[in-house]
């Protein structure tokens, strides 16, 4: 037994019977980093020394019998959540070397629950791309074949969970920075309802679109994360007061009686690889098959989700990355003789291009005279599209999609083109524009054995139906216990 | 073209972003693709409709006035690129 390729569950059982020790457990993860990070570069820092002294620690509540799911667990961090004493750098130049003074909210959570940290994954630059090619340390590869991108804006969270170099992860997801990278990966990947995980802590991109979550080896894992993270907080004023359930207790077998919606506007007739489109509509059968009923919804406005989101996204941008001034934390150009230099000098060798450009377009959009026509119609039109989900799930109790219209591309590809990367969202932001919780499982290999994943989309603070159908699908198929060759 | 290479000027001004020549005439160019494509959304209705700008109802998040822990000074400042006296350094501001 590979201790590195176990699910959370599996170890968790496995340290409770005393069969291995938290220490093996992290030391493998350790050395399986040691094996492939050359290969894949899912990491920006590692922390082998703290994650020993924490595995330690872990050892010892499981001698005492005070352990819960995650003691002595592995875990690779997104590296735009804040950790304490350890380096985060939002894969920025900007914060190169910044060490944030105190823990995010969901941090101060996990080494509560003797959570083992081993190092903070790369990812696209402020959470800005779709394919991680944005970082301004080093692209993350596919570990499903090396000459792709393992999606974006978590792709070394993703890649990290996939090859084995951490037993799950999280990430951020603000216009499906969590379930693409998931997808092309082949691991589970969860973007909880907006409010549902607290944001203290985590750097911002855009607030009213970011949110915390798991990827994961297997739902079962996704859910553990899940009642790990989830909750109240008062040091985050968009959290929202809900009830968390233990999100394990949805994981049973048998759909019958749930109700799936597949929005027409999803499976366009054009621009769907064909894999992907046979391997959805073969999840559908399989739903089917599972005694849930399909049928056909309208989203009428998706068409025009990816415009919307790149007005909203990009405004909120600019006004959060304003901060980044040079004078209280982060990269200062020592140049530069007076403040308005040292500000403008600062940000722009700071900042790589992709965060720049949509400084850009958010600055113009919110700028005099445009205010009405950009940021105020953007508005209007997110509100149809949150219409558009509150109509849909009159008649049904999830939707279905794809989560990428393509497999992982090639690197290079179209990284410096970014309108066809901004269109490669077209199917995860709305979630994000709604505020409604999103889930990716694995659900198939294109011709060229590349993943492909389902998108599983739910009512506000609803997480527990789309774990359901997600378990169910695992149960019937073998998808998400494939591992790629490295 | 959707943008000028001048406004594209201004608005990095305003951003405070120091943009080189070549860039600046490269973004020009990309983000007169992005708004064109932006302007999709004039094909939609939106008579009548308010804008959203958060997507769960939430009421004010009110909380009683306490004084409570807070960041020490130090460590406010730890990360500070100059530091002095207790206090962030920045390029003189008046002349």
């Amino acid at each position: 037994m590979k201790l590195h390729e176990l699910t959370i569950h599996h170890a968790h059982e496995l340290l409770r019977k005393k069969e291995i020790t938290a220490l093996e457990l992290t030391q493998a993860v350790l050395a399986r980093i040691e094996a492939v990070e050359a290969q894949v570069g899912a990491y920006i820092s590692l922390f082998p020394e703290e994650a020993l002294v924490q595995a330690r620690a872990a050892d010892k509540s499981l001698a005492m019998g005070t352990c819960g799911p995650l003691t002595g667990i592995p875990l690779a961090i997104k590296d735009l959540i804040c950790t304490q004493g350890l380096r985060t750098t939002c894969a920025s130049r900007i914060l190169e070397n910044f060490i944030p003074p105190y823990d995010a909210t969901v941090m101060q959570k996990l080494k509560a629950g003797g959570a083992v940290i081993v190092g903070k994954a790369n990812m696209d630059e402020f959470a800005m791309g779709s394919s991680t090619e944005h970082s301004a340390f080093k692209p993350t590869r596919n570990p499903w074949e090396l000459a792709s991108i393992p999606g974006g804006s978590s792709g070394g969270s993703a890649a990290a969970v996939a090859a084995d170099m951490c037993l799950g992860s999280l990430g951020s997801d603000t216009g499906g920075s969590i379930r693409q990278p998931a997808a092309h990966c082949s691991v589970v990947g969860m973007k909880p309802t907006y409010g549902r995980v607290s944001r203290f802590g985590l750097v911002a991109f855009a607030s009213s679109l970011d949110q915390i979550g798991p990827l994961a080896k297997d739902t079962t894992d996704c859910a553990l994360l899940m009642n790990a993270v989830c909750g109240y907080d008062p040091n985050d004023s968009t959290s929202v007061p809900e009830p968390v359930p233990d999100f394990t207790t949805f994981l049973t077998p048998g759909l019958k009686g749930m109700k799936i919606g597949i929005p027409k506007e999803y499976l366009p007739a054009q621009g769907l690889d064909p894999d992907v489109d046979q391997a959805i509509r073969n999840a559908i059968r399989r739903m089917q098959d599972l005694g849930a009923e399909c049928i056909e919804i309208s989203l009428p406005h998706t068409r025009y989700a990816v415009a919307v989101y790149y007005v909203i996204a990009p405004c909120e941008a600019s006004s959060n990355l304003a901060r980044y001034d040079g004078v209280r934390y982060g990269f200062r150009d020592r140049q530069a003789d007076d403040l308005i230099q040292m500000y403008r000098r600062t940000k722009s060798q700071g900042f790589g291009p992709e965060v720049q450009r949509r400084i850009i377009i958010g600055t113009y959009a919110l700028s005099a005279g445009y205010y009405d026509a950009y940021y105020g119609k953007a508005s209007q039109v997110r509100t149809l599209i949150m219409n558009d989900f509150k109509q849909a799930f009159e008649r049904c109790d999830l939707l279905l999609s794809p989560v990428a219209p393509t497999p992982a591309f090639p690197i290079g590809e179209i990284s410096d083109d970014p309108l066809t990367m901004y269109l490669s969202d077209i199917f995860t932001l709305s979630a994000n524009l709604a505020g409604i919780p999103g889930l990716s499982i694995p659900c198939g290999f294109s011709r060229n054995g590349l993943p492909i994943g389902l998108q599983l989309m739910g009512r506000h603070f609803d997480e527990g139906t789309l774990l359901k159908a997600a378990y169910n699908f695992e149960l019937a198929t073998d998808f998400h216990k494939q591992k790629p060759r490295l | 073209m959707k943008i000028k290479k001048s406004e594209v000027e201004h608005v990095a001004h305003l951003a405070r972003l120091d943009i080189s020549e070549a860039l600046l005439e490269k973004f020009a160019l990309q983000v007169g693709k992005i708004l064109e494509y932006i302007d999709t959304l004039n094909e939609v209705n939106t008579d009548g409709i308010a804008g959203t700008s958060h997507a769960i109802f939430l009421t004010n998040a009110f909380r009683e006035d306490n004084i409570k822990e807070h960041m020490q000074r130090d460590l406010a400042l730890a990360n500070a690129p100059e530091k002095e006296a207790g206090a962030f350094v920045v390029p003189k501001v008046v002349g």
